[in-house]
């Protein structure tokens, strides 16, 4: 008999439906996996799960723990169950733990509420645990506080919470996402080992058809509240029987139409770079020690080339890209577009900050919600000396929505009334606009669901091809750099460890930590089948 | 936690010096010379200038700051011009008023505000919820020194279990003053746990919200253990910012509230020191409660440090 079997579970949220008869069946040991896009309900199944859905939802179904219906379980029962016999992990380790409570505490809590033993035993368990998770004593005591962690290390803290009393059932809802790619290894890693000695059932909830494809026994692709395809994992990914299924295979690993790369006369040049960062400092009167968070970099991008940055947080990315946008000066080496110095006298050079924009992750963050999109998108116009009025401005508009695939009368609506995908559709006409010579893409596809980020990545190769626009490309996503660019420049600790063209880096990478990357980073796998499919023209 | 500490003691010292002075300044351009206030309108230029030179209003402001200033140091806070008796013996017989009754007030405000706060978070959009929101509306938009009269209406006219004002002194006893104060107190916590309450409520709200109120959740707390375990000690933050903010107000605002109940505090003696000229009082209290501000935030601070780790290995 499965441990976990979800009957036709149906659920809705103050009278809106947001699961439609779902059912599946998880045994000991076992991985299920699922997956689909943001809003189609994988979370809500978890919570479902755990008897810890928001106020005013309704369910009809059955969710059978061990023969038990969780659903008609009273509360005390629930809580009884939660932590003992069914832990969860979730997305955020930044916020998932209590930010004034140390992580030993934290971790005995779970053993405490449930009294399951004396508050020594639970320490010398909290202690075993945390070992387990790989958070050694010498390094992390059960002193510590989760401020002093890195985001890997409390995701291994909130692991270590949930299989504090060997639960049956993990619950892991997208346990990575947030997480750097060699961490994300780590993780999943961990986890699968977990599974493997404790013999319990993990539901694994991920977005990311990599990374469950050489874990989870089984997948469960999910779709509008609805599972369309479940079954083994290889056979899912062999046969695809469902549309949908081969749409998000065929999405996760897209490849835009970049046309030729050129190589015209260089455009942007970064000379010997270096930014510092003060930090505290130690004693009252001492001299304030310094970061440098980038050290001597020096590159350039050719005008109509496609740039690809990569690295893992903290790594500097984010500051090269502020001191490339003028938005902070550089305490060493000069930055220079066309010739000109980007950082003049103490001011960003307007001259230089009209011919480049930047487009941001996130699209719901990056707009003013009071403003119509036609104010939005004409924001840069500022920074020209004669910006058009009237007509020429109307006209401005238009092409700069039709260029991004939306239409001339969206200028008079609101943000709101925009998806994710057409807000950073929405931030590209607004980066379009003043027609700049460099756009910087600053992980600007990484909030995105697989299919609307593939439409994404085409329209960007589709303006640079129609524009010859030059692009710097900033992410994690070794897949996406891989799909948009014409080289690759790999970063770490500050300094850019290798710098060659897409196909080379990825075909045979040179530096060890580029190695890494590549190693770390989930893959689909190939299937034969899957390659007979319609693919776009490369 | 040292160098925070050390951090908080020297921005401490640094208000106190910057207070002083501004206080002085302010004092000191203030229109009206205490010596012919205190003479009257037919005095003699010369006995006025006697007076000056005895009050020492004829020193350099330079002299006259130092002296000020090192006189608090050593506890020498000067003599009243009006009443011809040290300063400091004034301050210390109205802070035994002040400082219980704002004491008293903050308590009562606290005693109300947490769990009434705790209580409409936990039943959000309840009825319950409702009704203490509903109920803190009201007690902010209630002028105290109206609700203090209907106090003394009700329980010292109507009931008699009150006095209607006056204090009669600690001599009197321990129960005997407090029962002078309870009154006043209740006037001055409401609308304090009103506020109080508000910030709580919302405060927890807040914290209901967060990510790791629902890890608690997941490791099978009940809604009511995670609140108090996980949620409380979170919400504390703006909580404490708030209740230091109002110890502040209830020692130097409660100059409505002494006038009601005729109590002798510090409020009255600066109201009366004002309209007498009489500026080494004022410079005094005002210095005093500036002080006493700047040591509740000193306070608050410390506080937060303990609360929160996070502040505290930041140097």
């Amino acid at each position: 008999m499965s441990l976990l079997s979800i009957e036709d579970l149906s659920l809705a949220i103050n009278g809106t439906p947001i699961l439609h008869g779902i059912s599946l069946k998880i045994g000991e040991g076992e991985i299920s996996a699922l997956t689909g896009e943001s809003g189609s309900g994988k979370s809500m199944t978890a919570f479902a799960t755990m008897g810890l859905l928001p106020k005013g939802a309704t369910t009809s179904g059955a969710i059978r723990f061990d023969g038990t219906n969780l659903l008609t379980l009273p509360e005390p029962k629930m809580c009884d169950l939660r932590g003992r016999e069914i832990g969860m992990v979730f997305q955020e380790p930044m916020t998932a733990l209590n930010p004034v409570q140390t992580i030993g505490a934290q971790v005995m809590e779970t053993i405490l509420v449930h009294k399951a033993m004396t508050p020594e035993r639970a320490e010398e368990r909290a202690r075993e645990v945390l070992d387990r998770v790989g958070l050694p004593p010498d390094r992390f005591p059960l002193s510590r506080y989760p401020h002093e962690l890195s985001g890997g290390q409390r995701q291994r803290v909130v692991i270590a919470m949930a299989i504090a009393l060997r639960p049956r059932l993990l619950i892991a809802d997208e346990p990575t996402t947030a997480l750097d790619v060699t961490t994300q290894a780590q993780i999943l890693d961990l986890l699968k080992r977990l599974v493997k000695e404790d013999g319990m059932a993990l539901m694994m909830i991920t977005h990311d058809l990599a990374v469950v494809s050489d874990m989870a026994d089984r997948l469960n692709v999910m779709r509008h509240g609805e599972i369309v395809e479940s079954g083994p994992t290889s056979d899912v990914l062999r046969e695809m029987r469902h549309p949908y299924t081969r749409q998000l295979f065929e999405a996760s690993r897209h490849q835009a139409d970049l046309g030729d790369a050129k190589a015209d006369a260089p455009m942007l040049s970064v000379q010997n770079v270096s930014r510092d960062y003060p930090l505290p400092r130690k004693s009252p009167f001492g001299p304030r020690p310094i970061f440098r968070a980038v050290k001597t970099v020096s590159f350039e991008i050719r005008r109509g080339e496609r740039v690809g940055l990569v690295g893992e947080s903290g790594c500097g990315k984010s500051t090269l890209t502020r001191a490339i946008l003028g938005l902070e000066p550089v305490q060493e080496g000069q930055i220079t577009l066309d010739g000109d110095p980007v950082w003049q006298d103490g001011h960003p050079n307007l001259t230089v900050r009209r011919k480049m924009q930047v487009v941001f992750q996130d699209p719901y963050g990056s707009f003013n919600p009071r403003h119509r999109v036609a104010r939005l998108i004409t924001e840069p116009f500022h920074l020209l000396p004669d910006p058009p009025q009237g007509a020429a401005r109307d006209a401005a508009i238009a092409e700069a929505l039709t260029a991004v695939g939306l239409k001339p009368e969206d200028a008079d609506r609101h943000i709101h009334a925009f998806s994710g995908g057409q807000r950073q559709r929405i931030a590209i006409a607004r980066a379009l606009i003043i027609k700049p010579d460099l756009i910087v893409f600053d992980e600007a596809v990484s909030a995105l669901d697989v299919r609307v980020r593939a439409q994404i990545l085409d329209l960007m190769a589709e303006l640079s091809r129609a524009y010859g626009l030059t692009y710097l490309f900033i992410s994690h996503d070794l897949s996406v750099v891989r799909s948009i660019t014409d080289r690759v420049m790999v970063m770490r600790a500050g300094e850019i460890v290798e710098d060659r063209p897409t196909k080379a880096i990825f075909d045979a990478p040179q530096h060890p930590y580029t190695r890494t990357l590549m190693e770390a980073a989930p893959r689909l796998p190939e299937f034969p089948e899957a390659q007979d499919a319609p693919q776009p023209a490369l | 936690m040292l160098g925070y500490i050390v951090k908080r003691l020297v921005s401490l010292a640094i208000s106190l010096i910057v207070a002083s002075v501004v206080i002085f300044v302010v004092v000191e351009v203030a229109p009206g010379d205490p010596a012919s206030f205190m003479l009257g309108l037919n005095a003699q230029p010369d006995t006025v200038a006697a007076l000056r030179a005895e009050l020492g209003l004829d020193q350099s402001k330079v002299e006259r700051y130092l002296s000020w200033v090192g006189g608090m140091l050593t506890g020498d806070f000067g003599t009243s011009y009006t009443y011809r008796t040290p300063v400091a013996q004034m301050i210390a017989d109205r802070m035994w008023v002040s400082l219980p009754l704002a004491l008293f007030a903050l308590t009562l405000s606290t005693l109300i505000a947490f769990p009434a706060g705790i209580f409409a978070a936990a039943r959000r959009g309840a009825p319950s919820d409702l009704a203490v929101t509903g109920a803190t509306q009201l007690g902010v938009a209630i002028p105290n020194f109206w609700f203090a009269m209907m106090l003394v209406l009700i329980f010292a006219i109507n009931l008699r279990w009150f006095n209607a004002g006056g204090f009669p002194g600690w001599e009197a006893g321990f129960w005997a003053g407090m029962k002078a104060l309870t009154l006043p107190a209740i006037a001055l916590a409401l609308p304090q746990a009103a506020i109080l309450t508000r910030v709580m409520r919302s405060s927890l709200l807040d914290i209901l919200g967060e990510d790791f109120m629902r890890t608690a959740r997941a490791k099978g707390l009940t809604a009511r253990q995670a609140l108090w375990r996980h949620g409380l000690r979170n919400a504390l933050i703006p909580v404490l910012t708030i209740i230091g903010l109002q110890f502040a107000f209830l020692m130097a605002g409660a100059i409505i509230i002494e006038q009601v109940f005729f109590l002798p505090g510090l409020g009255r003696l600066i109201f009366q020191a004002i309209t007498q000229r009489d500026l080494i009082v004022v410079e005094s209290v005002v210095m005093l409660l500036v002080f006493a501000v700047i040591m509740v935030n000193f306070l608050v601070d410390l506080a937060y440090a303990a609360v929160d780790p996070r502040l505290r290995t930041r140097t």
